[in-house]
């Protein structure tokens, strides 16, 4: 046949585009549970990194938390799971750990459900909060562990999909995540987060709800910034009924 | 008169069929990696370099420098798809119609990226993780598409592999080169490990070159400083290599 001929090319693409088409559908539907597998696990190790650490003591010896070492230890620290609506009312239908937060942030506040971990290590209560919000090329999400007052911060974490290597990604760095643990979430009554600030000059003050920025990476930064204020603003409903019940347990 | 003419025509000929057999039989019979197809192989990294003599690839270049690993991880990538997209479209030449080879070499491209980023999720989540977008930035890469349709369209698959194999490396080498420098002297580290001794809040806390006042240079992170550190490298490899100055 001949190869110019428009009834050989349209055989040829439609040819083409079943073969292509057959391939990469058997490859990702072949790997998608061992993908959504990697991605529960990274979702545990995230959660317990923020209080736990990297490593953990198992047996009398230090060892990194590992995502399969994540999954295994998960049960046994998260005590609690909430799903929560806007009032801060537990909604029971709902399992917080598969709550999608990107699908979850597009909807009015109203629809919204809100995941919340309660956790217990080394005989202290932390409250895990998932965060999402936008960077500077696309989504940035993590997870920040609050201590029992509900306003200290005791560990964060950070992710990205696409933030610039070295310069936005360096959010998911220890040494810039490290600058969060002991800030303050609350401005008196109100949950501000923490900003992050360009030019900061509080030194290690961890009182003023501000932590310094990263250079190169403003755009990033302010994603940061707002979406703690905007994610965790959300919990304070349920924060006050919690901070009512331990006084009326008093 | 005519009949010597003929004679001497069907003896060219025949000459002719004879050279153009002894041709075919030696390109049978040539070595796996003989003379040829190892310059297939070493062109690209010096001579023939995709990224700094023939100017393609660069916009990439600047964006995944920043650091050695992802620039490390990114090189095995292109140097997989440049060897496979060659091979798939080599074993299909014959058969691509060529009012549409374009598209035909984009799908195959696309549908390698994928393979790698599928793959990579799986069974290497940490690195797909840090390679995130670059992955996906493997199809608008210029080096692909230019050997598909300058080598492979022309070439046997086995000299086709060799070419995508040489010029992936020769990516990866210019990469490589760019984000050690721009690694060590904009953060202090390589592969993550702090090189240059480690810096702390105040002098007293700084290790290494930091304790003597050391800054990083902030300007190695942004973009323009990996264009200047590709001309450098060009500037080095055209002064070492005579044959490569162009007479303007």
């Amino acid at each position: 046949m001949d190869r110019n001929s428009n009834t050989y090319t349209f055989i040829f693409s439609i040819s083409m585009v079943i073969v292509v088409a057959v391939v990469l559908s058997f490859l990702a539907t072949s790997l998608k549970p061992k993908q959504s597998k990697n991605v529960r696990q990274e979702k545990m190790q995230n959660i317990l990194n923020t209080f736990v650490g990297d490593s953990i003591e198992v047996d009398g010896k230090k060892v990194e938390l590992t995502r399969e070492l994540a999954s295994e230890k998960f049960d046994e620290f998260i005590k609690n799971q909430y799903a929560l609506n806007y009032k801060g009312e537990t909604v029971e239908s709902v399992n917080a750990f598969n709550i999608n937060l990107a699908t979850e942030i597009k909807k009015p506040v109203e629809e919204q459900i809100f995941p919340l971990y309660e956790a217990e290590f080394n005989g202290q209560t932390f409250f895990v909060i998932p965060l999402r919000g936008s960077g500077l090329w696309d989504a940035i999400w993590g997870y920040v562990a609050l201590k029992d007052d509900l306003n200290t911060i005791e560990g964060i974490i950070f992710d990205h999909k696409g933030e610039t290597a070295g310069l936005g990604a360096e959010i998911t760095t220890d040494w810039f995540q490290e600058r969060f643990k002991d800030e303050k979430i609350y401005d008196g009554n109100n949950i501000v987060g923490v900003e992050v600030t360009k030019g900061y000059s509080g030194g290690n003050d961890k009182t003023d709800h501000q932590v310094n920025a990263i250079s190169g990476a403003t755009m990033t930064g302010n994603g940061v910034t707002n979406m703690m204020k905007e994610r965790l603003a959300k919990y304070k409903p349920f924060f006050e009924k919690l901070k009512n019940s331990k006084l009326a347990i008093q | 008169m005519s009949e010597q003419k003929k004679e001497i025509k069907t003896k060219e000929e025949k000459k002719k069929e004879e050279m153009i057999l002894f041709l075919s039989k030696s390109e049978e019979k040539e070595a796996f990696l003989s003379r040829a197809n190892r310059k297939l192989l070493t062109d690209p990294l010096n001579d023939d370099n995709p990224i700094t003599v023939q100017m393609l690839g660069i916009c990439s270049a600047l964006a995944i420098t920043v650091q050695l690993r992802p620039a490390i991880v990114m090189s095995l990538a292109v140097i997989f798809v440049t060897a496979m997209g060659n091979v798939v479209i080599s074993l299909l030449r014959n058969l691509i119609p060529n009012r549409i080879r374009i598209i035909v070499q984009l799908v195959v491209v696309a549908s390698l990226v994928i393979v790698v980023d599928q793959v990579l999720k799986a069974f290497l989540y940490d690195v797909s993780k840090q390679l995130s977008i670059f992955i996906g930035l493997i199809i608008t890469n210029c080096i692909i598409m230019g050997r598909l349709e300058a080598f492979a369209l022309g070439n046997k698959p086995w000299k086709s592999f060799l070419d995508g194999i040489g010029n992936g490396a020769g990516y990866g080498i210019i990469l490589i080169i760019v984000a050690f420098f721009r690694e060590l002297l904009g953060s202090g580290k390589l592969l993550g490990y702090e090189i240059l001794g480690h810096k702390g809040l105040t002098l007293a806390d700084s290790t290494g070159l930091y304790a003597l006042g050391y800054e990083n240079n902030g300007f190695f992170l942004l973009s323009p400083m990996a264009l200047i550190i590709v001309g450098l490298v060009i500037w080095y490899q055209r002064s070492r290599n005579r044959k490569l100055i162009e007479e303007s």
